[in-house]
């Protein structure tokens, strides 16, 4: 903490060694963007193999790594490092901190990713491929029958949970302990208490998921028989410990999101948000209930009657806090000056989009009906529903909120406007054709599929084309805005925008809040 | 105890570092006993108990009759002939009763087989008890050898009178490797 007012040091060991929560959380975001991008190129590799039926550009076996490394890439190296890049720009600035709690620690935590990341794509070129067992990796797929470089998959797993869990400790140790005076719990911005919330879930499960590839590891290497049910073990206590992971990990990826519409939504109506302590209690709520819900993606393994009402009830119970959310987000919108700038209008598409998403969850949700819906196309549409016009929507929309705040120039809203429109448009080709095949029974990672499917299959591809090139005009707004943009007219960018974020200077400088704001300030912003 | 922390940070970041780590063992130390012990009780997937039972009653209940089922069949590749004398039995609740499963090695090496049992429907697996079992152990068998493996099985006399018919289903795996790794790490 010596010398107060130095800029950025030159060069790579900026980078390297830095531990500025802006810089960290930069190359967090720009990071996550390039795995977004990786990941969307396995997904157009498996759009195109399914543009028409027949096996037609690659192999089934590569295929299977496509759909594999395209979710896991997604989940674990594009949607919950983007929410932590997020995180580590924005909640110092949100609470009126200096920095985070633990600024070297948030170094390693980023910089052990790219590494992690690097072993897991490497695993392409190995012999026997890459992990072909889904991202689920269930045994004995992923133990008995997996390729060799099973072992380089769980020690990238082990890699970027240790991130995520360094990462969330840091960001609970930010909120409880460095806090502006005046900054009370209840007077937190909405992301920053579903962050806070999100971090305690990642501390409770990523341990999990880490003891379900230790498990793995010992099955294939060291004899043991976890899975294996000829040494006593069982494949389906897999399925058990993936899921008490699984489940509170979809709400590790959707909560932070929550927090970025719940912040969007009040800055374009003009209006506080609506029913902000029950937002607050809807979140915590939908945390609990995700640990006492994992069976329901399990429904049709054989458990008993019991567990299957049990957990058919406890996830449709899920609805009635995230019902209060929406509504709330309709509410806060309801008889507000409503502008419809690029973010808002990202945030409108999430709120449409993870509605629809959230609805097929309840259709999912109910144990009978589930045996037909288990493992089809329409478990694929719900879920890209609500990860997709959910997390990535929502993520889309942070940037352009914040972005002009970070780098002192406007992106260009015409060309904001026009991403918005092919996303959504391509989006919805995309997926929504995706309900119908899994209703008529078309099952989910497969490379081939009956000739009555071809249509809206070849539809999909289409849309899953167009979206995946918005994504080149989002890329290309975003470097131009930071090169040669616009300078930012109005120093709080957002004249309907509240919260400390906003009343730094515009771009926001390289330390800010070294003096904690005034709780005057805390009290007119919080 | 001092309720002010000198560093609150630091306490904060020792809770959590604990908590990740309780997670990680309560995978191992719950999570994996308690679904065995689950499974056992309530007889889910069907698996019945490892090890051989104790006949408390010598009461048999011969006003019903239940039908029991017998499957036997090989995991993927193991090449074993393996089946059951007889495929079906008509047994009292409460009496004992005795049957031979057969196997054979037709390969000319040395092998090891392990049979997992599962009964359906999965209610009637607490009601099923084994007084000795060719599963209760691995099966060696040398190159081109054959066996008889005897099982003896009584049902409870409480077992549900809505359930008629029990099928018992051995799935035979080839265990050769793991027992020479584990011999080997010795």
């Amino acid at each position: 903490m010596g010398d107060h007012h130095h800029g950025p040091a030159k060069g790579l060991s900026r980078w390297l060694f830095t531990t500025n929560h802006k810089d960290i959380g930069t190359m967090y975001l720009w990071f996550s963007f390039a795995m977004f991008i990786l990941g969307g190129t396995f997904a157009m590799i498996i759009r195109a193999e399914l543009f028409q039926p027949g096996m037609q550009l690659v192999e089934p076996g590569f295929f299977n790594q496509m759909t594999t490394l395209h979710g896991l890439v997604m989940v674990f190296g594009a949607i919950m490092p983007s929410f932590v890049g997020l995180a580590n720009w924005m909640i110092p600035m949100m609470i009126g901190a200096p920095d985070m709690a633990l600024p070297r620690m948030n170094n390693w935590s980023f910089w052990i990713l790219p590494p992690g990341f690097l072993m897991l794509a490497s695993t392409l070129f190995m012999e026997g491929g890459a992990p072909a067992f889904g991202w689920t990796f269930y045994a004995p797929l992923s133990t008995t029958y997996a390729a060799p470089s099973v072992t380089f998959f769980i020690f990238a797993i082990h890699v970027l949970g240790v991130s995520s869990i360094m990462g969330s400790i840091n960001i609970i140790a930010t909120v409880m302990n460095m806090r502006a005076p005046g900054m009370t719990y209840m007077k937190m911005p909405l992301f920053v208490w579903t962050w806070l919330i999100t971090a305690f879930l990642l501390v409770a499960v990523m341990p999990v998921l880490a003891g379900a590839v230790t498990m793995m590891l010992m099955d294939i290497h060291f004899g043991t028989s976890f899975f294996s049910a000829a040494g006593g073990g069982d494949p389906v206590l897999f399925q058990h410990v993936f899921w008490f992971f699984g489940h509170p990990e979809v709400y590790i990826i959707i909560l932070p999101a929550f927090g970025v519409v719940s912040q969007i939504i009040p800055a374009f109506s003009r209006k506080p948000l609506f029913g902000y302590a029950s937002m607050v209690y809807a979140t915590a709520s939908i945390a609990f209930l995700s640990f006492i819900v994992w069976a329901h993606h399990m429904y049709t393994v054989g458990m008993p009657v019991a567990g299957e009402l049990f957990f058919m009830y406890a996830t449709m119970l899920i609805a009635v806090p995230t019902g209060v959310k929406v509504f709330n987000w309709v509410t806060t919108m309801w008889r507000g000056a409503l502008s419809f700038e690029t973010p808002m209008m990202f945030s409108l598409g999430f709120l449409v989009l993870f509605t629809i998403g959230g609805f097929t969850g309840l259709m999912l949700s109910i144990a009978p009906a589930d045996f037909q819906y288990h493992d089809t196309y329409f478990v694929v549409a719900h879920f890209h529903y609500v990860m997709v016009a959910g997390a990535v929507f929502s993520m889309t929309a942070a940037v352009y909120y914040w972005l002009p705040k970070w780098c002192g120039r406007m992106y260009n809203e015409t060309m904001g406007q026009v991403h918005f429109w092919i996303s959504f448009i391509g989006f919805n080709i995309t997926f929504f054709p995706q309900h119908f095949v899994g209703l008529a029974g078309m099952p989910r990672r497969i490379p081939d599929y009956a000739l009555q499917f071809a249509d809206f299959n070849m539809m999909s591809s289409i849309g899953a084309f167009i979206y995946g090139a918005s994504q080149i005009l989002f890329l290309y707004n975003v470097v131009a805005t930071i090169v040669a943009g616009e300078k930012v007219s109005d120093e709080k960018v957002w004249d309907g925008a509240e919260g400390l974020e906003w009343t730094v200077p515009t771009p926001a400088p390289y330390h800010t809040f070294e003096v904690p704001p005034s709780p005057e300030l805390v009290q007119a912003h919080g | 105890m001092l309720r002010v922390s000198a560093n609150p940070t630091l306490d904060t970041v020792i809770k959590l570092v604990a908590v990740a780590v309780a997670m990680f063992a309560f995978v191992f130390v719950v999570m994996v006993p308690l679904y065995n012990v689950l499974c056992d009780v309530l007889g889910i997937n069907g698996k019945t108990d490892g090890t051989a039972y104790t006949a408390v009653s010598t009461a048999v209940d011969e006003s019903r009759t239940i039908t029991v089922q017998f499957i036997a069949q090989n995991n993927e590749d193991m090449p074993w002939r393996f089946k059951p004398e007889v495929t079906m039995m008509k047994v009292h609740p409460g009496a004992a009763n005795d049957t031979v499963f057969f196997a054979a090695n037709p390969t000319p090496n040395d092998m090891v087989a392990q049979a997992i049992p599962s009964i359906s429907p999965a209610r009637a697996a607490e009601y099923f008890h084994k007084t000795e079992c060719f599963c209760f152990n691995q099966q060696p068998l040398d190159g081109n050898a054959d066996a008889a493996m005897p099982l003896q099985f009584i049902i409870d006399q409480d077992l549900p009178r809505d359930i008629q018919t029990i099928t018992l289903s051995y799935t035979l795996f080839d265990v050769t490797e793991m027992v020479r790794d584990a011999v080997a790490s010795r």
